[in-house]
């Protein structure tokens, strides 16, 4: 099927005079904006927005639509992106003007309907966490990382322990730990991976001291491993004084099976696009609320919504507070979708998205062995690693595998990630797919691996049915061209025109 | 489990497959201390439930559909053009991840590009990222592009910026060895001219300005950005970005970044949030931008094509080097924008403006006239202006909450010194019979 030729932007397809949206002509005040306000408060220079109908408007941006694949039209074997199907009842729930048309600086007595959602997911957080207490400001995975570690400090400074500097963070981390801790001046120190995949204890062991201030664990790590010495590894960073952080972007598999507040965590993150079903709206919006045991209660954010006799209401943190991380309260709009599902898992659906998380995994690792290298050993949880080195004779890279993936409609794995294994294919299948999409995956992962043998060229320049091919990244980064602007200005006009 | 499609059978035969006995042979990694805790939650519920728990949630909130609302500060009730929900309701955008894969994401790409286009034209500046959390959080690393670059550790802020904003970024610069200090307003609501001269000196890496200000009022700020500039300084705006269809734009007030809150294009109030970060900089800043940026490039068959780009800059290359720790984003608030914005079109923008400026103009005037309460007719603002009441803000709340009214936001909160003092809002959402009954019921407190 023919997906619209027609690639210009909507920049291009404009002509002078065409409207889309009309607005009242009626005016109320006497007084004429330009004849009233200071000539030197109003804008002088035009903007140079598109002129379009609004039937041009809306196949335009449908046209754009279908050049994506999505959950909803792909299989999405995303590593760590947990690309679980969305359910449509939380988008449902998300649309109603009874929530979406809500202030949120309402008197708290208008709004207990949204309060009682929030408050709930709180509550249904910390029992599947296994933490006392939550924060839902944050807007992400990653801006539950930086809240986490602005806990971290305030938490050793009132302790006057401020000597420590360092947050240590495994090799195999998902680069927002790192770059999370280092933001504001903590000294990263990276410890290395056993052979196995997991940590290395000795190299742990020999960077704790009075100078670690937490140590950042996702756990499943990203080679899709449980750290079985998690015990052991919580104790002896506790036992220097230090704190451990739960980057909750791999939680998906422990729903119900294990808490990560039980295995000694004193913060963690929640992705809610993530575990909880929301969408990622091609990049976000998401919300990663943050978890924290009793003892850092005092340092979160606020303010923090209370059940009292009288209703919900909002209540002031304590002078140790770190202070706000966002503007309002957080991303309701996807509190609530997470909200709803929680409300359709109930109790007795945590554990059976995780243990078909860990089963839909288990197959694919173990159907696809034979094909590929299993970067570990024994089973994985919710996600596995494919190394592509035994192919390495061939010139074919593991970016070059999941372009090909994409010719049979299947989005690519996580690719080159995570660092410490070389042509890394990480595949994250998820719950919510069925048995015969696993397979169909299955044996074109073991056609491509003929492929590579037969012609190996042809996987380097796929893919081959997508509307374009590999863009050039490097020209782009060289030469950027960022916006409509910036094509008027070097003379960057269609490629028809070009060529 | 309505989302999961395994079978008992297929559980079996999957077991079977892998070669273990059991389940719990999958998960032994697992210490058994660890295993099965006890959880406390309600049990599941069918879909009817659900859609029945939410809609009986619901009934406990009045709405500003519910009620005439005049509540702004930060997040304003717009009308959204039909066209732009059906744009973002659609699953191909809303359920796809961050375009890594250029190929399977073109839909994306362009729309972001488009966005970052729109945006470089409405604020008047270079580049634009792909979006960031909100407008709290987009001054923040405002701020910090400003330190890093000037290699300075002040940021000076004037008390005018939204109060959510102001806090946000002291919580992100605690404990570090940059400081944050406050620049005054004058009895108008209007950013200390004088101050600014005093406090500007060579430790200023940056200085942020809101127009229109927390309080509504459109800031004058000529002269300023020379002023900033031949300290060394950066300038910061940020803007309520329908207002730019009429006012100034940050790059004709000579601002080196815009950053602030784009929920005005087309997005609902949604109780706070999910809302849009924009930053948009300088092409001297270009590399420093945080977050996603899409690029236009040609692909193997020279055609056109959208791709991420500048990506050294971020933190999945660069790990604790990177600039901004940013990872996901708001894009889809982002598209939401982009649809707005071109759904209004060339001449749209400015009209929406007008439209604003007219119903808040006219509302203040009216107020004016009523007995108890003070309003500043002379200052020039956009869809929001401060009001003094002689009475109690709290009794004229509770009565025109009886009325079905909320009239506005409480400056108290934000600054003590400001008591019975409060904002009102007013946008097209309003017809003419709602702010003449709103004058009504204000001229009865």
């Amino acid at each position: 099927m023919l997906i619209s030729l027609d690639d210009r932007l909507s920049f291009e397809k404009s002509k002078r005079g065409r409207r889309a949206v009309r607005l009242p002509a009626s005016r109320f005040s006497e007084a004429k904006p330009l004849e009233t306000i200071p000539q030197c408060l109003l804008r002088q220079t035009s903007i140079g927005f598109p002129e379009l109908s609004e039937p041009d408007i809306v196949r335009h941006f449908i046209n754009l639509s279908r050049k994506n694949f999505s959950v909803d039209t792909h299989f999405y074997p995303l590593g760590s992106c947990t690309m679980k199907y969305n359910p449509k009842i939380n988008e449902w729930a998300a649309r109603q003007a009874k929530f979406a048309a809500l202030h949120p600086l309402q008197v708290e007595s208008t709004a207990q309907g949204t309060m009682e959602v929030l408050s709930e997911l709180e509550e249904g957080l910390k029992e599947i966490s296994g933490m006392d207490a939550f924060t839902l400001q944050p807007a992400a995975g990653a801006h539950g990382e930086l809240t986490g570690m602005m806990l971290v400090r305030a938490y050793h400074a009132s302790r006057r322990e401020t000597h420590r500097t360092k947050v240590l963070v495994p090799d195999s981390s998902h680069g927002t730990n790192p770059a999370s801790a280092a933001l504001f001046g903590y000294h990263v120190v990276e410890i290395k991976s056993n052979s196995l995949g997991c940590v290395d204890m000795e190299d742990l062991k020999s960077h704790l001291d009075e100078h670690v201030a937490c140590l950042m664990l996702t756990n499943p790590n990203t080679l899709g491993l449980f750290e079985k010495n998690i015990l052991e590894i919580t104790r002896l960073v506790h036992e220097k004084g230090g704190l451990l952080y739960y980057d909750g972007a791999n939680l998906n598999p422990l729903l119900g099976i294990a808490r990560p507040g039980d295995m000694g965590f004193d913060i963690i993150h929640i992705n809610l696009h993530k575990t909880f079903s929301t969408p990622h709206g091609g990049g976000g919006p998401g919300a990663g609320p943050v978890g924290v045991k009793k003892h850092l209660m005092p340092f979160l954010p606020g303010p923090l919504v209370s059940k009292t006799k009288e209703g919900y209401r909002w209540v002031s943190p304590g002078p140790r507070s770190i202070g706000r991380v966002k503007l309002f309260h957080g991303n309701i709009g996807v509190i609530l979708r997470a909200y709803a599902y929680l409300k359709t898992l109930g109790k007795e659906g945590l554990r059976k998205v995780s243990e078909a998380a860990i089963l839909n995994a288990n197959y694919m690792k173990e159907k696809l062995k034979d094909t590929f290298t299993v970067a570990t050993v024994g089973p994985c949880m919710h996600e596995f690693v494919l190394s592509l080195k035994s192919f390495g004779a061939y010139g074919v890279h593991a970016g070059d595998v999941g372009k090909r993936l994409l010719d049979f409609g299947f989005h690519a794995p996580t690719v080159h990630f995570p660092l410490v294994v070389s042509e890394a294919l990480m595949i994250e299948p998820t719950e919510t797919e069925a048995i015969e999409t696993l397979d169909r995956f299955i044996d074109t992962m073991k056609l491509i691996a003929k492929e590579i043998v037969a012609d190996p060229e042809m996987i380097k320049t796929a893919p081959h049915t997508l509307p374009v091919r590999r863009p050039d990244d490097v020209l782009a980064a060289r030469k950027p061209i960022l916006s409509y602007r910036d094509q008027v200005r070097e003379k960057v006009l269609l490629a028809e025109a070009v060529a | 489990m309505p989302y999961l499609s395994l079978t008992e059978e297929e559980r079996k035969a999957i077991l079977g497959e892998i070669g273990v006995r059991s389940f719990d042979d999958l998960i032994k990694d697992i210490p058994l201390s660890l295993r099965d805790p006890k959880i406390v939650l309600p049990a599941a519920l069918s879909e009817p439930e659900v859609q029945d728990l939410i809609t009986k949630l619901g009934r406990k909130n009045t709405t500003t559909q519910d009620a005439l609302s005049f509540l702004g500060a930060g997040s304003y009730e717009h009308f959204i053009p039909a066209a732009a929900m059906e744009i973002v309701g659609r699953q191909e955008f809303m359920t796809a991840y961050t375009p890594y894969q250029p190929e399977a994401s073109q839909g994306t790409l362009q729309a972001i590009y488009e966005y970052q286009s729109l945006m470089t034209e409405l604020t008047g500046l270079d580049v634009s990222n792909a979006s960031h959390y909100d407008g709290a959080t987009a001054l923040a690393e405002a701020a910090l592009v400003a330190l890093k670059q000037t290699d300075r550790p002040t940021i000076l802020i004037s008390r005018s910026v939204h109060p959510h904003y102001l806090e946000t970024i002291r919580t992100y610069l605690a404990g570090t060895p940059y400081k944050v200090e406050e620049l005054g307003f004058d009895v108008k609501g209007n950013f200390d001219r004088s101050a600014l001269a005093a406090k500007l000196d060579a430790t200023v890496a940056g200085v942020i300005f809101q127009t229109p200000n927390f309080f509504g009022n459109v800031e004058d700020l000529e002269g300023v950005s020379e002023q900033i500039h031949a300290n060394g300084s950066l300038m910061i705006l940020t803007a309520n970005p329908l207002s730019l269809g009429l006012f100034k734009s940050p790059g004709e007030w000579g601002a080196d970044i815009a950053a602030g809150e784009g929920q005005p294009l087309g997005l609902a109030m949604q109780f706070g949030g999910p809302y849009l970060g924009y930053f948009v900089a300088s092409k001297a800043l270009m590399r420093r931008i945080p977050g996603r940026l899409a690029g236009l490039t040609t692909d193997a068959d020279g055609k056109r094509a959208f791709c991420l780009t500048l990506q050294a800059r971020e933190q999945h290359i660069r790990r604790e080097r990177a600039g901004s720790n940013i990872c996901s984003n708001q894009a889809l608030c982002a598209l939401a924008a982009c649809a707005y914005m071109t759904l209004l079109g060339k001449a749209g923008i400015r009209e929406i403006a007008e439209i604003n400026w007219d119903r808040a103009t006219y509302l203040r005037s009216q107020i004016s006239k009523i007995k108890n309460f003070e309003v500043d007719t002379a200052q020039t603002v956009f869809n929001e202006f401060r009001v003094k009441s002689k009475k109690s803000f709290q009794k004229i709340e509770e009565k025109c909450m009886k009325q079905g009214i909320f009239p506005g936001v409480s400056l108290e909160k934000f600054y003590p010194e400001m008591k019975d003092q409060f904002l009102v809002c007013a946008t097209e959402t309003k017809s003419k019979e709602d702010l003449d009954r709103f004058v009504e019921v204000l001229s009865q407190c």
